[in-house]
């Protein structure tokens, strides 16, 4: 019996294997469209994860990655005492929050709004007007903006003319207006665009519902706080915690674009300081740190915002 | 209080409709006044007053811009870029994407939570620049192309979409004994017009208005996109460039570097506006099969 039995296992062991490679060799069309995209993340996303690693060294390019030597927290350390630590932190989390307070509103309402025009045309031609900022350029927004907050600008004329101003004034320059310039000029840019997933939403709510409220003889603003807003709560949720979890990206390119050295101690966000550090002035392990230092704190911002939500609200991302 | 309710409602409605009026023309006329600006004589427009319409109408800012051999470089790189890294993508993102989603594949599993992993976490600005730096990639035209080719959440949305497409399809095409590759290109692609479109709006936009990887990645001149051309023209303030660029007679042109700035906006944004109203209908779509999965 036992003679049997054994090289019985044997063989379905090696047939497991087989199978492996039978079943290999017949997806072969398969695994080569699979595999080079995961060779593609391997490289572009891995290795660059990787290459974390010399945050917590001193890197020397003629060493490479591995080689340069490690000094622990050294770079962390230094970034903490780094006189400018507490205006970028400042100033990351201050662009981010009130984009936030003023930007994550709006398209809400904006939806809301559009919602409630009659006319199925012009509700169109809104909607359409309204996404096109988003397909215009940060550098192009970024040349209008500057011609017009120049102190012979557009903006600075009309000031002047209606008497707020009485000298104009180079709002770039000035870093108590930039804060201003980018919270504004991003709800410009992304106001309709963000609306899209509201909208949709909206046009997701079961017209049974306000049928139901209008023979109960609820009025049109009854309608609009009973049912509309509570049928995209959801939506709101989940897009609020991805809105919180960036709270630690400020728009590189728009600030990227808008800043200059006068107006560096309001502009100076954690993307630009790694930008700053690492391209411009070759530091590279102390720009990787603060870099990761950032991805740490978004991580848990994330974290933390997923789960107030879940909690408030029973909706989260995972 | 019927009459009262529908009173409240027109108040309402003058309200809002003129609201919106008012949106459309803050969000139209920053682009309306720099198309007016650039068709101004360039001199005239720096005495200022011009709103709505040009005073002194004119194409010689655009006579300039073309016959800078540096902008319409600039330019043909942005579309050769946005073109073959676009195309790109979409093939090779919606490829990957199929194959991942095949439940008989082996190492399915880890191959999603690889890039899971992609969408949570990253390597920040200076390891990407030191990998493309060390890949060679650093100034050749392959920067843009080679790391732009996969995006592991457009590969989400691709497989949203591949799911709803109907399996006995596949299964007739395996029997009739087509491979899968073939089955993606013959079957799946074809019938997966609006996602590639979705994809296709997003991706384009984001290589046409790309200026970064032109500033860090990018020395030779020749190959800089028209945006990280633009960038460094608008970021110096003060500096003339452009004018150093264009040939002799400008001053009796009356061209000024702000109006040629003006006439580059326009030339630089003027494709994708033209193109974004037609494919509405796809990206409204894409971004609700994006929205679901989160």
């Amino acid at each position: 019996m036992e003679s049997v039995i054994s090289p019985n296992m044997q063989h379905s062991r090696q047939s497991g294997f087989k199978r492996f490679l039978h079943k290999l060799n017949e997806q072969k069309y398969l695994q080569a469209m699979a595999i080079p995209g995961v060779i593609w993340m391997i490289i572009f996303n891995y290795i660059p994860m990787y290459g974390i690693i010399i945050a917590f060294k001193e890197y020397d390019i003629t060493l490479g990655f591995n080689k340069s030597p490690w000094v622990g927290l050294a770079n962390f350390k230094e970034f903490f005492a780094d006189e400018r630590f507490w205006l970028i932190i400042k100033n990351t989390v201050g662009i981010s929050f009130f984009k936030l307070l003023v930007g994550f509103p709006l398209p809400i309402l904006f939806a809301v709004l559009l919602n409630e025009l009659v006319s199925v045309r012009f509700k169109r031609t809104v909607q359409t007007i309204s996404y096109l900022p988003h397909f215009i350029s940060w550098v192009v927004l970024g040349g209008i903006l500057m011609n017009w907050l120049s102190e012979t600008g557009l903006i600075n004329i009309i000031l002047t003319k209606i008497g707020i101003l009485k000298q104009p004034i180079a709002f770039l320059a000035e870093p108590k207006y930039f804060w201003g310039i980018t919270v504004v000029s991003e709800v410009w840019k992304e106001l309709g665009w963000n609306a899209i997933i509201y909208l949709a939403a909206i046009a997701g709510i079961d017209p049974e519902l306000y049928e139901a409220a209008t023979v109960d003889g609820a009025g049109r603003f009854t309608k609009m706080f009973k049912i509309t807003i509570p049928c995209i709560s959801g939506t709101i949720a989940i897009m609020f915690i991805l809105a919180v979890s960036g709270l630690m990206n400020s728009n590189f390119d728009q600030i990227f674009v808008l800043r200059n050295p006068l107006n560096a101690d309001a502009s100076d966000v954690i993307d630009i300081y790694v930008y700053r550090m690492g391209i411009e002035a070759f530091r590279f392990s102390y720009a990787t740190a603060i870099g990761l230092f950032k991805s740490i704190i978004a991580l848990m911002l994330l974290l933390t915002a997923n789960g107030v939500t879940k909690k408030l609200t029973g909706k989260s991302l995972f | 209080m019927k009459i009262k309710s529908s009173f409240g409602d027109k108040i309402f409605d003058i309200f809002n409709i003129t609201l919106m009026l008012i949106i459309c023309f803050l969000t139209l006329y920053p682009i309306w006044y720099i198309i007016v600006y650039s068709f101004n004589e360039g001199k005239d427009a720096m005495l200022g007053g011009i709103y709505f319409w040009p005073r002194k109408f004119t194409l010689d800012n655009y006579k300039t811009v073309f016959s800078n051999s540096d902008i319409t470089t600039a330019f043909m790189v942005t579309v050769a870029r946005t073109v073959i890294t676009t195309t790109l993508h979409v093939f090779f993102t919606a490829m990957v994407a199929y194959a991942f989603l095949r439940k008989e594949l082996l190492g399915r599993k880890i191959y999603m939570a690889m890039g899971t992993i992609t969408l949570f976490f990253g390597g920040g600005l200076i390891p990407y620049f030191l990998l493309i730096k060390s890949l060679g990639l650093y100034n050749t035209f392959w920067v843009y192309v080679i790391p732009g080719m996969f995006n592991f959440y457009n590969l989400i949305i691709f497989q949203a979409f591949f799911r709803e497409l109907p399996i006995e399809l596949e299964e007739s095409a395996k029997i009739d004994g087509a491979n899968d590759f073939i089955i993606f290109t013959r079957i799946i692609l074809p019938l997966s017009t609006p996602v590639l479109a979705t994809i296709a709006l997003f991706v384009g936009v984001y290589n046409w208005n790309d200026y970064f990887m032109g500033v860090i990645f990018i020395n030779n001149p020749k190959l800089q996109p028209i945006q990280t051309f633009l960038y460094k023209v608008i970021a110096q303030v003060t500096s003339n460039q452009m004018l150093a660029y264009a040939p002799g007679g400008i001053a009796t042109r009356n061209v000024t570097s702000q109006s040629l700035k003006m006439a580059t906006m326009v030339i630089t944004t003027l494709p994708i506006v033209c193109v974004y109203p037609f494919l509405q209908k796809y990206f409204v779509k894409g971004l609700l099969i994006g929205a679901i999965k989160g």
